[in-house]
Parts: structure tokens; sequence; C-alpha cells
């Protein structure tokens, strides 16, 4: 195996390592750190049930922020859902045989790489022409468009372009995955590709990617409205209470 | 009349380009030593605050879920950067909610993220500073915690919550508000905000009765301290005093009378508002609303009843249960706590109330959803029941009312300007301004619809109002209490309304024969 091949096997343990450790200690935190008080953004669900649907309206529709700028909704929205059914697509060089609905998604999965892009670049397109949006960019927010960009146009390249050899690629996540690592082909585009992805998924834990977790421990969003008819009480707050008896 | 540019009203509300620090000079005054001491904080700022500043950063995320999820989740998409009213009002960037929450989170960043540790300059994370210190302490005295921001945020998240947080620590390391603190204390030793001691309270509500009775011919009560009374009435003390507040007041005792329950209020928790919220500390908070637990107690009251007041019905709504609960000594049969609106309104639905609309005919109203009832608390045991109580009883005792443009009201509504504790003669700018979007929709509606008052359920937009409409081309007593046009409306038994009304003024006598 080239020394390529083995520094691309090394770096996709390490970036899936960093990344499931990383996301289950951030959830561990999330999840564990009290919520003392009843804040849901009012009106709220009265039900735990109504709070499913809350959330799912937020995860699926960006509910939200649909409400508050139709701009970035729509570009959030191709970008999310475009990218959603690319990653469905990429699963066929996970599996073996490839399940059948994989195949079905494999068509519309191509081109919706197309509306992932489109939807980045007006993401970015609004930090350079909106001056509220100029100003709270930080270097990394472009950074992070310009990693996303990077895997959508690397990606678009292998599909439309310069084909790479993907039974290859496939033989090299199978291998992976069941440890015992195969060469990977040595095409630039493909390590770029690759490459970008690992960064990403080096990234995640520690960034504003966060808000994909993130988001089902909102207490805004994820209480319901119910203060009257349950006593809602955390554990410190017990304490100080026990403390003063 | 103003030493500062009042914004002007447009015909449509306009989104500005962000300034940089236009805002940045506009801070209260810093609390006394003793004022600080009164809430167990540090006299004046400590020796070694960074260090008291970033452990009790650690300490908060620790205990606030919110705080933590919230300084970590931004993505900077920009959602939020319109939807203050401080913003639109000041064109400050750091009013931009995102812009505001960046204050705590660079420094959240640099102290407590692996990013921020090592690349702070590629994140943005920076070093707390005496600067950093001082932008918190003007900015964050530049967010009245009305969550409007939580609406839009795709993630939810609330800018009320980072405030309160940086408050919190502000007041840690002994730079806290002189207003909030100062109110806090005054509650603590007194009883209400105002200072209004037990005699002076007791005259108060006399007068009130004498009122009633000369306008009315009724003999009306306002008991106070009444021990076996089975409602305990709390309300903002502003309501004993001040217009329109007191007409509300005045409102609540005659729905009392009629719907014929026993009452009364309480000298030792004479205060709704609870300041500690806006101070962010669950310990204070804890303590001003234990007062009125304890006030229930001493009466052996059944029920309790909040008045008009906006925070104080998020803290007692959302929040009371929690802090002074469980109440198992109340009547389990009715909300606890239950809000005035809620009250009114059952008795209206039960057609308990007589209602004479036509004297509030000289008005053409508008409801001024109040930030904390609208997103901070619910009414009526059903969603959106907030919005739709008190516009059932305005429009039960009201001919005429037109709503505000869409966008400005229900969990859309713009702050008045003057909530989290800015309510002080010493942030009159940023209040005035801040009042602009409302200014906005109310002149909108004034022209398109003839409305001539704004009624509101918070003794702080009703005060908030009467010193800041003036400032855009409006009368200060347009805002009116929405138990003032119930009070209006009401026609008492044995009235002399009620008399009028049926035809038989002055000839008392026939009735009982006829």
């Amino acid at each position: 195996m080239s020394l390529v091949s083995a520094l691309y096997v090394g770096l996709f343990y390490f970036a899936t390592v960093f990344l499931v450790v990383g996301l289950v200690l951030r959830i561990k935190t999330y999840a564990q750190t009290p919520a003392p008080l009843k804040i849901p953004t009012m009106p709220a669900p009265r039900t735990e049930t109504g709070v499913v649907f809350r959330i799912f309206r937020e995860v699926a529709f960006f509910e939200s922020l649909f409400r508050s700028n139709k701009w970035i909704w729509l570009f959030g929205i191709l970008f999310h859902f475009g990218m959603l059914l690319v990653l469905l697509r990429h699963l066929r060089y996970f599996t073996e045989p490839v399940w059948f609905w994989v195949n079905w998604v494999q068509p519309f999965g191509k081109y919706a790489a197309f509306a992932m892009l489109a939807g980045l670049l007006g993401l970015w397109a609004r930090r350079f022409l909106v001056a509220r949006v100029r100003y709270i960019s930080t270097p990394s927010d472009h950074l992070m468009l310009a990693l996303l960009v990077g895997i959508a146009m690397s990606g678009i390249g292998m599909s439309f372009l310069v084909h790479t050899d993907i039974i290859s690629v496939k033989a090299f996540f199978l291998g992976l995955m069941h440890f015992s690592p195969q060469p990977l082909p040595n095409d630039p585009l493909l390590l770029v590709h690759l490459g970008l992805v690992a960064t990403l998924m080096i990234v995640f834990p520690i960034s504003k990617l966060l808000h994909a977790p993130g988001i089902f421990f909102s207490p805004t969003r994820n209480q319901t409205d119910s203060s009257r008819e349950e006593r809602h009480i955390a554990d410190w707050a017990k304490a100080l209470e026990a403390g003063e008896r | 009349m103003a030493d500062f540019d009042v914004p002007e009203l447009k015909e449509y509300l306009e989104v500005p380009e962000p300034q940089k620090g236009v805002t940045n000079h506009l801070a209260p005054f810093v609390a006394k030593g003793a004022h600080q001491t009164d809430l167990g904080y540090p006299e004046e700022l400590v020796d070694n605050w960074k260090e008291v500043a970033i452990e009790k950063m650690g300490d908060l995320l620790g205990k606030y879920r919110s705080l933590k999820v919230f300084l970590d989740i931004c993505v900077h998409c920009g959602a939020c950067t319109d939807k203050c009213h401080y913003y639109l009002g000041t064109t400050d960037a750091n009013n931009m909610p995102v812009g505001r929450q960046e204050l705590l989170r660079k420094v959240y960043r640099r102290y407590f993220t692996f990013a921020g540790k090592y690349f702070p300059k590629l994140v943005g994370a920076i070093d707390l500073t005496e600067e950093v210190l001082d932008d918190w302490y003007s900015y964050f005295h530049q967010c009245s915690q009305c969550r409007r921001c939580s609406v839009f945020c795709p993630y939810g998240i609330d800018t009320a919550e980072i405030s309160m947080a940086a408050r919190e620590i502000m007041n840690v390391v002994g730079k806290g508000q002189k207003y909030c603190n100062e109110i806090i204390g005054k509650v603590f030793k007194i009883g209400n905000n105002l200072g209004l001691p037990q005699p002076a309270l007791a005259d108060t509500l006399e007068g009130l009765e004498e009122d009633i009775e000369d306008d009315t011919g009724v003999k009306v009560r306002l008991p106070l301290d009444e021990k076996g009374a089975d409602i305990l009435l709390v309300t903002p003390s502003a309501d004993f005093f001040a217009e329109p507040h007191v007409d509300g007041l005045m409102g609540y005792a005659k729905v009392f009378h009629e719907a014929g329950v026993s009452w009364t209020l309480s000298s030792e928790a004479s205060e709704a508002a609870n300041f500690g919220m806006f101070i962010g500390s669950y310990e204070n908070m804890r303590k001003l609303a234990l007062r009125i637990r304890k006030a229930a107690l001493d009466l052996g009251v059944k029920r309790i009843v909040f008045g008009e007041c906006g925070h104080a019905w998020r803290v007692a709504y959302s929040f009371l249960n929690t802090l002074a609960g469980p109440f198992d000594f109340l009547d389990q049969n009715y909300p606890i706590p239950q809000h005035i609106c809620e009250f009114t309104y059952d008795l209206i639905k039960e057609n308990k109330l007589r209602l004479n609309k036509e004297e509030n005919d000289h008005m053409t109203l508008t409801f001024h959803d109040s930030c904390n009832v609208a997103r901070g608390a619910g009414m009526g045991g059903f969603e959106g029941g907030q919005f739709v109580i008190p516009r059932e009883v305005i429009k039960a005792v009201c001919n005429n009312f037109h709503d505000m443009n869409d966008d400005t009201i229900h969990d859309a509504t713009f702050c008045c300007g003057g909530g989290g504790g800015l309510l002080t003669d010493d942030l009159m700018e940023i209040r005035v301004k801040g009042a602009m979007p409302r200014m906005q929709a109310l002149r909108q509606v004034t022209e398109e619809h003839g409305v001539t008052n704004l009624a509101a359920i918070c003794a702080i937009c009703k005060s908030q109002f009467a010193k800041t409409l003036p400032y855009f081309g409006f009368r200060m007593d347009q805002i009116v209490s929405v138990h003032q046009l119930v009070s209006n409306a009401i026609v008492l038994k044995g009235s002399e309304q009620e008399a009028e009304l049926d035809g038989t003024a002055g000839e008392e006598g026939d009735t009982e024969t006829a």
C-alpha cells in the first residue's frame, strides 16, 4: 500500500473516533446539564407529543427560520436537504450488497449535489452582500463554508467530469470497516474530497456544527407548557432548598 | 424635549445597516455598595474580578442547559439580526441579538472551548478585559429580555438567558445595576418596589374605596391583610398609585365585588414584580417568590390571583411552582396562580358581569401584547390563551377594537422598550429608541383604523408608554389598563349606573313595587 493510502487509512480512523467520541461527550454534557426553569418560547405545546412535533417541524421544515427570513430558509433548505440526499446516496460505498432503497435515492442524490452547492453559495453570498450578516461573520464561518463548498465541488467533479475508480474507493471503505485496509486510488480530486470530509468530521464536535445535536436540547423548543400543572425542579435547586431547612 | 435624536416613524419599519458602538455610552448607574450587599453581592468590583467572572461563568454553564447549549450552537445565520427593537431603534451592531450574544460567547470560547483556546482569532474568541466588561455592562443593559429573538432563531437561542447570565456574572464581580438591585432590596425590606409601607398602603386603598363609592354609589372594598379571605391578590405596586395602573386596580376590585368572592391584598407581598429574574439570580428570584408563598400561608387563602404585570406573570406562571411550590395548601380546583384576566374572562363567559360597552365608546382600542406574557407565559390552559383572553376581555367591554400589524402582535410582539430592568431614567435614551418599532405599529393602526388608545396588562409597559408616547407625538394618557376598560364598563349591582341604564334613576322606590 502506498504512503498516501496508509495516511488516509489513519486519517479516517482518527476522524471517525474523534467525531464519535467528541459528539458523544458533547451530547452527554448537554443531556446532563440541568434546565432549572421552564423557559419554552411560548406559546408552547402542552404535551410531550406536541413537543415532538414542534422539534420535528424545526428539524424537517426549519419552521422558525421560515418565519424569520425566507432567503436564509431557502438556501438552508437547499443545502441541508441536498446534503441529506447526497449522504444517503453515499451509503452505497459502505454497504455490500447495497440496500435496495439506496438505489432509489441514487439518481436524486447525484443531482442533489447541485442543490447543496447552490444553497451553500447562497449562504456564502449573504456573508458578503448583507451588511448585518457580514458584520457577524468570523473567519471560521467563511472557512466552514469553503470546506463544504470544496467537498461539494470535488464530489460533483468526480460524479460528472473526472470519474475515479469507484470500485476501489468502495473497497477502501469496506476495508476500513472490516479492519483490513485496502489501497486508495491516487486521484487528486478523490484525495481532496476525502481529505476535506475527514477535516469536516474532526471539526464537527468542536465547532458551531454542534447546532445539529444541540437543537434537540434547546430548552426553548423542547419543553412543554405545563409549569402550573407539574412542579419542575432541578437537583441543584432542590439542594438549595434542603440547605435552608 | 430630548438631548438625543428620537427615531423618526416611517411608513414601514426599515431595517438599518449596522453601526459600530453608537450606543456604547448608554449604561445605567452602577449599584452602590449597600444595594449590592443587600442581595449578597460584593460592594464594588473585586480585585480578582476576572478569575471570579470566569469561575462564575463556569458555574452557570454547569447549572443552566440553556446557557451551555446557546453559547455552543449559534451558526451566525443572521435570522435574528433584524428582530430586536433596540437594534431597529439604535442601529448599533451589538444590539443585534447575535451581536449581543457574541459579547459573552467570545469570552466563553476563549476560556471554555478547544477552538477558542488554541485558535482564538479564527473563531473570534477574546480575553476578558476591562473593556469587555464595560461592553457587557452597556449592552446587557440594552436588552429587555423580551425573547423576540428566540421566536425567530432556528434553534430557539434566547438572548434573555444570555443577558441574565451576564448580569449575574457582573453582580458577582461587584458591578451590578443600581435600578434593579436597589428595588430588590426594597422588596426584601419593605415589601414592594416602591417602598410603600403598610400604613401608606392601607391609606391608599381606603382612598380608592371612597373614589369608587363616589363614582358608583356602591361600597366596593379593597381589603388589606385580611385573614381567611379566599383569594390573595398579588399585583405590581404601581397599581397602588399611578395612572393608568390604579384604574386597573379599581377594575379588579369591582370584578371581585361582582363575583361575590372574598379577597385581600397583603402588605408583606404587596409586589408582584420579581426583579430577581432580570438580574438572572435564581436565589434572589426565589427569595422574592417565597414572600408570596408566606403571605398565602399566613393569610390562609385558598387561591392566588395576579394583577396586570408582564414579567411578574412570567415568574408566576412559569416559575412560581418551581421556586416556591408545591402549593398543595391551595384549592386545586383553580389554576395556581391565576391571572386576573383569566378570572374576569371566566365571569364574562358565564355571563356573570353586566357590562356596558358604551362607556368605552370614546375610545378605539388596540392591544399591546407584553413580551413576558406573550412569549414567557400562558393563560387559560390552552396554547395561545395569552393572546385570546385579554383581547376577549377588551372586546367584551369595548365596541371599537383593532389589532396592530400581524408582525408586531402575539408572539411577534415588539417590546415596549422599557422591560427587563431598563425602566429607569438613566436609560431614557435607549428606552425611547427601543420603543420605536412599537410606536411605528401604533401609528399605522392610528392612521388606518382611527385607534385612539393602547391597552396593556403590564405595569412596566404602562409606565414606559406613559413616558415615551409623547416623544413620538402621542399623548401620555393614550395608554390604558385592560381592567381600567373593565372598570369603565362594569355595571355594579345597585349602582347609580345600573339605575340609569334601567331607567330607574331617582325613582328607586318604584322599583321595589314594580
